[in-house]
């Protein structure tokens, strides 16, 4: 296993270093591509080192998970809310205002849910991680752990990677939650539906190959936009500006990572349950 | 003579740098130099902003590369270290940055525990807890143990960080600018600080300072740096007379 590890951390390694290779003799441009791959190879590494660092990660964790639970809440409700209120009208048109609960909740948690909230956690959390490490970097914090025999990769990166791939799938699966109450709540507006009743049509249509893709995906989420927060926030420049530089390419580039995740990811689930 | 000089000083050097040359693209900051630091000497090093001073401390400390020569740290080419080396290496330096560079998110104690728990792993907790306030005595500070470094000023903040260094008992101290920002008496007890550390710690240390009363109090030997190349290298008195127009646009 250990063996297996090193080889695949090597050759990312020797990829990262011939890309900078190739890319100072190409002008520098993709010297930068490879500084990527660089960084993903030394948090693959660090993430496998015995020296896990357990008290940080669960603090990011607490920090990523629990601390944007008030936003999530509010994004899931309305989700389900403003999606009911949308859809009812066209379905009462059809007659089939039966499958309002089971239409929402299918894509609350195929698309909607995993998408919205991976790009709400990427403004919160990607902005958060970018601008924390990157105003680290700047008043030399990051140099000083160094300086200390603590390797930063370690302590800053690791548990935030983690925490954020573990906890944005979590997030996922309380906005999709909410959302479906939020639901509720808009059918009470023009109607009077149980809640038992609501649930039962809402899960009757909803499969287990609707719920584990969806899943599976936002923790390719949470990677994503744990590790262009690190990326960008650690590689900041100098001076106060280059902060808010990373902060707000940690944003935009997470966020356009989401949506190609989910590109594939929907490409790949077609081509498995055709 | 100078305080300082009243330490005791022996002649084996810690740190030898030889040829060290480091350039940033075609920009060139160290162009060659040959620089020695002896056991429990303090050194300054003197130069206008941009001369490369910071650069040069770096460069020993590993946080940046330098594009030729050699930097012996008791007598191993830090230059060749891998970074597992390099990190065994670090526990025998202390850097003093010039903000302080105190982690945010913690507090005085946690900062002080921070380096404890990883270079001293031997210690329990109770040991730790003693080293910190014992440090945090060193410094004048022990009723800053829970304060947060946004609490602190900005003199502070720099005790803390050298007590942060010092907690784990360096032979080497680097000082990047440790009186830039503070009044006239901060900076004068921090310069006061540097030369008990000399005497308590017994380190030898590297002081980057423009601060000439800083520089008067606690060199034992000094150091100019002008266009990346060391201009002039003696004792204090050497500098005090010297008749040299930079040189004495610095000493007026």
């Amino acid at each position: 296993m250990a063996l297996k590890r090193n080889f695949i951390s090597n050759k990312i390694f020797e990829v990262g270093e011939k890309t900078i290779q190739f890319g100072n003799w190409s002008s520098g441009g993709l010297a930068s591509i490879g500084n990527v791959f660089l960084f993903l190879a030394n948090t693959f590494r660090e993430t496998f080192s015995r020296e896990f660092e357990f008290r940080e990660f669960a603090y990011q964790c607490y920090k990523i998970g629990f601390k944007t639970l008030p936003l999530i809440s509010l994004t899931g409700i309305i989700m389900g809310l403003v999606l009911t209120i949308q859809s009812r009208p066209v379905l009462v048109d059809f007659g089939a205002v039966s499958m309002l609960p089971g239409m929402v909740a299918v894509s609350l948690i195929r698309e909607m849910g995993p998408v919205i909230t991976a790009l709400i956690c990427a403004g919160k959390i990607g902005s958060g991680i970018g601008a924390e490490l990157g105003s680290m970097r700047v008043t030399e914090q990051i140099d000083a752990m160094e300086v200390s025999s603590t390797n930063p990769m370690r302590f800053l990166v690791v548990p935030r990677v983690l925490a954020a791939t573990l906890m944005i799938p979590i997030l996922v699966l309380y906005a999709d939650l909410l959302g479906i109450v939020g639901s509720w709540l808009g059918a009470n507006i023009k109607g009077a539906v149980s809640v038992v009743l609501f649930l039962s049509q809402a899960f009757r249509v909803v499969e287990f190959i609707d719920f584990l893709p969806a899943v599976v995906k936002t923790f390719f989420f949470g990677a994503v936009i744990g590790m262009v927060g690190c990326y960008k926030g650690y590689n900041t420049g100098k001076g106060t500006e280059s902060v808010g530089i990373a902060a707000n390419g940690a944003v935009v580039i997470s966020s356009v990572l989401v949506i190609v995740v989910d590109a594939i990811a929907v490409q790949i689930t077609d081509m498995i349950t055709l | 003579m100078t305080k300082a000089d009243k330490v005791i000083q022996h002649p084996d050097p810690v740190i030898e740098i030889t040829g060290l040359m480091k350039s940033f693209g075609s920009e060139k900051i160290l162009n060659g130099i040959n620089l020695s630091l002896y056991t429990q000497e303090n050194l300054v090093i003197l130069g206008k902003s941009g001369s490369g001073k910071s650069v040069l401390i770096k460069c020993i400390v590993g946080l940046l590369s330098p594009n030729g020569g050699n930097i012996n740290v008791f007598g191993r080419d830090a230059t060749s270290l891998n970074r597992k080396e390099m990190a065994e290496l670090r526990k025998n330096i202390g850097f003093l940055f010039q903000s302080g560079a105190l982690y945010d998110s913690m507090s005085v104690r946690q900062n002080l525990e921070f380096p404890l728990r990883r270079i001293r792993k031997e210690l329990t907790a109770q040991e730790r807890n003693k080293k910190i306030i014992e440090v945090l005595e060193n410094v004048g500070l022990e009723d800053a143990i829970d304060k947060m470094p946004s609490q602190l000023s900005g003199g502070m903040r720099k005790r803390i960080g050298l007590a942060r260094t010092l907690i784990v008992d360096p032979q080497i101290m680097l000082y990047d600018e440790p009186t830039t920002g503070l009044d006239p008496t901060t900076s004068d007890e921090i310069s006061m600080l540097i030369l008990e550390v000399q005497k308590k710690y017994k380190t030898s240390s590297i002081i980057i300072t423009h601060d000439i009363a800083c520089a008067r109090t606690v060199a034992n030997r000094m150091v100019m740096l002008k266009d990346g190349e060391i201009y002039l290298e003696g004792k204090p008195d050497k500098f005090e007379k010297s008749d040299d127009p930079v040189i004495k646009s610095f000493f007026k």
